[in-house]
């Protein structure tokens, strides 16, 4: 039977290039799959995209090209990477750039635009999914809007003939799905294979999540060379059914429960995994091991789709001050509460207007807001305060706050850190599919 | 004896919902973790986190339930005050729920 592997080179951004490099390498891939963005990284993109035009795409993608590029020239296989966030054409000119400089010319590059709907949700009404309300009655000033895209449009950039497609937001499984609708001539309404292959990408979008990362906690499950964790290989047949493995001799490994815990990463009803394509249902999907580091998955199911887009909406809002002090020996936990009690006094003191503030015991309360009783008395402790600003320079002033406990504070407050930021958040809306209109661009390195 | 002892979980995150899967080691353990590993004792370790509902999705099949908890990460990961904004570490939290023997 024909099947397609397809591997995962990234699951974040600032994922590690020497794992991605051994995969590409000798994993006898037919694609290889860079997933690189988290909910609010396109907003934060697209402030950088402001400031320089040729900016706003991921920060890691010349090194990871200067990496993959001479081994992709090889061993032949197809990259698809939504690495161009904010701005895919500018990360398709790297790509060439890159390409031409190691001396592959010829390289085909295409990007897949049109997910940027920022004009189209600033006119009409939509309403925030997460708080009921209109978004144009949503506070903070909005940044970017960006569709989560299907995988026709980079289906349609395979079909150039294209050795690397560019994408900005796109739905983290359509990046895997589009090389098996492209590979196999699956129908766009063979609801059954397309949810099929939204298990296929939902497994391998968090790349090492799968081949152990994540997973190890020691004495009951313990993970053999996490330095040199394998990214994994999904070995698709033409009905959708998926091996998952890695390349032999690499980190990590590839078991039932490796899998049964990504399988059900960031699922809400599993009968009902909503994305562009397809609702995808994972209620009945059969996991069996194959062989060593060779797990089987079948059974995943999938129903039309809504014919909506979420899009997420970037906003800035406000400000955060914060910083984080020790203390230890005898009495560390109520010096610590100390601490925390004159941070809060001092913020009424000085009058700086905080919309919210946290105060945090961390190795006691920072998780959970309070101690589980069996843990009461730790040796040590780190105070960490935090407090939300209209302004940056009130967000400072909350920092220096935390910084001026060392000589204002309780006995032997020590390793201060303490810092100021801007705080960009994420709302979603849904669109109607056919208001957003991918474009595919190619060029030739 | 704790969950721990006889399941792994892992935590995930969407906005403002975390959702966190508590899944057997041996399936056979299924009907218990089905019986015991109720929304109520889930609320019993997490409750001060939670703003909101708690739904439980059971999946035989895999011997695992699935919790997705409502308004549990502080207002969203992009604008809570907590250190850990996405609840990573709610997964391996929730295994210290001590169940009666059977």
């Amino acid at each position: 039977m024909r099947t397609l592997r397809l591997g995962a080179g990234a699951g974040f951004s600032g994922d590690r290039i020497d794992t991605a490099a051994e995969l590409a390498e000798n994993g006898a891939l037919d694609y290889l799959v860079f997933e690189c963005l988290a909910e609010r990284t396109i907003a934060i993109a697209q402030q950088a995209r402001r400031t320089d035009p040729t900016a706003g795409y991921d920060p890691l993608l010349k090194a990871r090209m200067e990496a993959i590029l001479p081994i992709r020239a090889k061993k032949g296989f197809r990259i698809v990477t939504n690495m161009g966030a904010a701005n895919p054409l500018a990360a398709a000119e790297t790509v060439a750039e890159v390409a031409r400089s190691l001396g592959l010319q010829g390289l085909r590059v295409a990007t897949v635009t049109g997910d940027d709907v920022l004009a189209e949700v600033l006119q009409g009404e939509h309403r925030v999914i997460e708080t009921g309300a209109l978004l144009a009655e949503t506070s903070g000033t909005i940044l970017s809007a960006n569709a989560y895209l299907g995988a026709a449009p980079i289906v349609a950039a395979l079909e150039t003939g294209a050795d690397v497609v560019i994408t900005g937001r796109a739905a983290d499984p359509a990046l895997f799905l589009a090389p098996l609708i492209h590979t196999f001539g699956w129908a766009m309404d063979d609801w059954t294979r397309l949810g099929r292959g939204t298990l296929v990408g939902h497994l391998l979008e968090c790349a090492g999540q799968i081949t152990g990362g994540y997973f190890a906690d020691p004495g009951h499950k313990d993970v053999p060379d996490l330095a040199r964790l394998g990214m994994p290989i999904g070995v698709v047949s033409e009905n959708g059914e998926v091996v998952i493995t890695k390349t032999q001799g690499s980190g990590g490994l590839v078991t039932p429960a490796t899998c049964k815990e990504q399988l059900l990463y960031e699922i809400h009803d599993p009968a009902r995994y909503l994305q562009p394509d397809v609702v995808a249902d994972f209620s009945g999907v059969r996991v069996e091991t194959e062989g060593p580091d060779r797990v089987r998955l079948s059974g995943a199911g999938g129903a039309p789709r809504t014919g909506k887009l979420k899009v997420s909406v970037g906003l800035v809002e406000g400000c955060v001050g914060e910083g984080q002090i020790s203390y230890a020996g005898p009495g560390a936990v109520a010096r610590g509460r100390l601490a925390l009690e004159i941070l809060r006094e001092r913020m009424d003191l000085l009058s700086i207007p905080c919309s919210e503030v946290r105060g945090d015991l961390i190795g006691l309360d920072s998780v959970l807001g309070t101690p589980r009783p069996a843990w009461e008395d730790p040796f040590e402790v780190r105070v960490r305060f935090a407090a939300r600003t209209n302004s940056l320079e009130d967000a400072r002033r909350v920092a220096r706050e935390v910084d001026a406990l060392y000589l204002n504070g309780p006995a032997g407050g020590g390793g201060v850190v303490h810092g100021a930021r801007e705080v960009i958040g994420i709302l979603s809306v849904l669109i109607p599919e056919d208001r957003v209109h991918p474009q595919v661009h190619i060029r030739e390195a | 004896m704790r969950l721990r002892d006889i399941a792994h979980a892992r935590a995930g995150d969407k906005g403002d919902i975390s959702n966190i899967s508590v899944i057997a080691f041996d399936p056979a353990n299924f009907p218990y973790l089905e019986r015991l590993v109720t929304e109520d004792r889930v609320r019993a370790i997490l409750g001060p986190l939670i703003r909101g509902g708690i739904e439980r999705h059971a999946l035989p099949g895999l011997g695992a339930l699935n919790f997705v908890l409502h308004g549990a990460l502080g207002g969203g990961v992009t604008r809570s005050l907590a250190l850990d904004a996405h609840g990573k570490c709610l997964g391996p939290a929730l295994l210290d729920m001590e169940l009666p023997d059977r």
